[in-house]
């Protein structure tokens, strides 16, 4: 009787579920939007995991994520940075890596030494440089979140002044009004949340740790090529970067007695 | 929250929380005017007690918390600036503060750029402010010179408001008995050095913010004495040989404005704060006044030794935050700096580097102010940092 080992990750825009088998493989991935209630989504992630004939009674559920603590059935709660550290590490085999989390509402840069968080910087003050501020952005130009970053590469030649997400709204809207490409706009808009992240980036130390990017947009390759070049290294990303925090989670779910 | 080895230290039966010590101390207070005893508003560790004794007043502390102040503060005061300086200002301004109703004359020094403008205003609209001028450096040729004339300088002012006569021998007695209660309060504290510790950094925080104790200070003495005995035969039957939960030492701004929100925090989160290198804490009471030598030098020197982010360089700070991690053997450090607080918020950086790359700990800054909006992140970084000590 497989013994399974559970991650949920509840974030702002998407919960993201890891299945594990006793040999820590991946045996099943959910993602689905948090909607408004983290205690419903937590909920449905339940019920579909139980229809696919996952015994909850017999796993080990760890809850991360904003919405961790609305897990009624998670043996235990840790932080999403701990969880998208060793997500991570588990992704790309390595132990020393400084880790690019984008997430929906936050941003946060990790620092991994020996599979350890050895330091983290996190911006959830402010919604620059986090999903939200494209999502709002594409919003305003009328198109998804990964069309504007493919609209973003083929523009160039426009910036956005604002720090505010506010206040740049304001500002695609003016650029819009005045007949300004949507390529360079959406350049532009990109363009800004890459200095924010590679601002952030710079400010936490271990110059020589192998970056890396995940959450929701990590398979977006002209964001990783972008960021890439505002920091001066290569950025590693792989398909399953966006799922970081509950496979971290799930490792350590394996740990629970 | 990790569900981790959870343990409830155990405060005392008697225990008063930090609201009930505030009306506790007001009712004395009250009771002390109707006597007839003159009282003085202070708001800085740099503040020498000693004078005050000697002029037969009472010091209150009128460093204020709370939230609710801060809106009647800024009908005079700009939205960004420190939350201590605008609760301070805003419960005086608005009438709210027993302690300050009850101050005849307040005591300030030009620490910060906040504080100092804000005692200008507190002068011109509320009560005679005495503004000692602070050196910005410690180790200036002019420092301890200039600061003991300060000393003197509000010495004279004390008595002439008053119409009394600070002498020599009051200071001496008063110098006498301030060290002794600065014993008492580091006996007190020193029992965060036991691992595991018996005390929570809640009742430290509680009880050196606390003017419940102002009033009296044999009786403040005596409960110090008595607690501190308790801790240790808690320690000696209970905790001795247990495992100890991760050893956290807060540092920087004073804190007793987040208590809630993160000193209780990060030992609800499953870490003991086992001292605070603050003004309140550890560091200051440790430092006695020289009872051999001229009172005005002895008392100008000890309080110029307080390391205070104000003063500019700070190398104190570096070697009595050292100390303190080696003697309490702490694993992790949590500064906090409150919004505005340039000096802090500057010499994070270098407390940073000093503890990770010096003493090999963890260090966690975190900036807040006294709203309740930014818990959970709070709650993100406190539990991210305490999982890193686990």
């Amino acid at each position: 009787m497989n013994r399974y080992s559970i991650g949920i990750d509840i974030g702002s825009s998407s919960a993201k579920t890891v299945v594990m088998d006793e040999k820590k493989r991946i045996v099943r991935r959910l993602l689905q939007p948090t909607g408004w209630s983290s205690a419903d989504t937590a909920a449905q992630i339940r019920t579909q995991l139980e229809a696919e004939g996952i015994d909850l009674s017999q796993a080990r559920v760890v809850a991360t994520g904003y919405g961790r603590i609305s897990v009624p059935y998670a043996d235990k709660c840790v932080t999403e940075i701990t969880c998208h550290a060793r997500g991570a590490c588990y992704i790309h085999g390595l132990q020393d890596l400084k880790v690019i989390d984008i997430g929906g509402q936050d941003t946060k840069i990790i620092l991994v030494r020996d599979g350890m968080v050895s330091d983290f910087l996190m911006n959830d003050k402010c919604s620059a440089g986090t999903g939200r501020f494209l999502e709002i952005m594409a919003n305003t130009l009328a198109v998804r979140p990964q069309e504007l970053c493919g609209l973003a590469a083929e523009g160039g030649g426009t910036s956005i002044s604002s720090m505010c997400t506010v206040f740049a709204e304001s500002e695609v809207t003016s650029l819009i009004g005045r007949g300004e490409k949507r390529e360079n706009i959406a350049y532009a808009v990109v363009d800004s949340i890459v200095q924010k992240v590679a601002g952030q980036y710079t400010r936490v130390s271990g110059e020589d740790a192998q970056p890396c990017l995940t959450g929701g947009l990590c398979g977006v390759e002209y964001l990783r090529g972008s960021i890439s070049q505002a920091i001066g290294r290569e950025i590693i990303a792989a398909p399953d970067g966006r799922y970081a925090g509950a496979i971290g989670a799930a490792l350590n779910a394996a740990s629970v007695r | 929250m990790t569900k981790l080895q959870t343990r409830e230290i155990p405060l005392p039966d008697d225990f008063v929380s930090y609201p009930e010590a505030r009306k506790n101390a007001f009712l004395k207070l009250k009771k002390l005017k109707e006597e007839g005893r003159n009282v003085i508003g202070i708001f800085c560790a740099y503040t020498p007690y000693e004078i005050i004794d000697a002029a037969g007043a009472v010091p209150v502390s009128l460093c204020a918390v709370g939230e609710e102040n801060i809106p009647f503060a800024e009908t005079d005061l700009p939205k960004n600036l420190c939350p201590l300086i605008k609760a301070s200002y805003g419960i005086a301004i608005k009438d709210r503060c027993p302690f300050f109703y009850f101050s005849d004359m307040i005591m300030g020094e030009t620490t910060c750029d906040g504080k100092k403008k804000m005692y200008e205003l507190m002068d011109r609209k509320l009560k005679h402010t005495h503004v000692f001028n602070l050196p910005n450096s410690q180790n200036a040729a002019f420092a301890e010179e200039m600061w003991r004339q300060e000393v003197v300088n509000a010495a004279r002012d004390i008595e002439d408001f008053f119409g009394v006569e600070i002498t020599e021998d009051k200071l001496k007695k008063a110098i006498k008995l301030r060290n002794r209660e600065r014993k008492a309060m580091m006996d007190f504290f020193e029992t965060g050095k036991l691992k595991p510790s018996p005390i929570s950094g809640y009742e430290m925080v509680s009880v050196s913010s606390s003017n419940d104790y102002a009033f009296d200070l044999e009786k403040k003495i005596a409960f110090l004495e008595k607690r501190t005995g308790e801790l240790k035969d808690l320690y000696e039957t209970q905790l001795k040989g247990k495992p100890s939960r991760p050893r956290i030492i807060v540092t920087g701004c004073p804190s007793h404005g987040v208590i809630d929100k993160l000193i209780r925090r990060i030992e609800d989160l499953g870490a003991d704060i086992v001292c605070f290198d603050s003004c309140n804490g550890a560091k200051e009471k440790r430092d006695t006044v020289d009872e051999n030598m001229d009172p005005y030098t002895a008392i100008a020197q000890k309080y110029l030794r307080i390391n205070c982010s104000v003063m500019s360089p700070n190398e104190g700070r570096y070697k009595v935050l050292g100390e303190l991690i080696d003697d309490y053997q702490a694993d992790g450090v949590i500064e906090l700096v409150l919004v505005a607080c340039h000096t802090f918020a500057i010499e994070a950086a270098s407390i940073k580097e000093f503890v990770t790359k010096e003493k090999n700990i963890p260090y966690l800054e975190i900036t807040t102010d006294y709203s309740a909006s930014d818990q959970g992140q709070i709650d993100t970084r406190l539990g991210a940092f305490i999982e890193m000590l686990e």
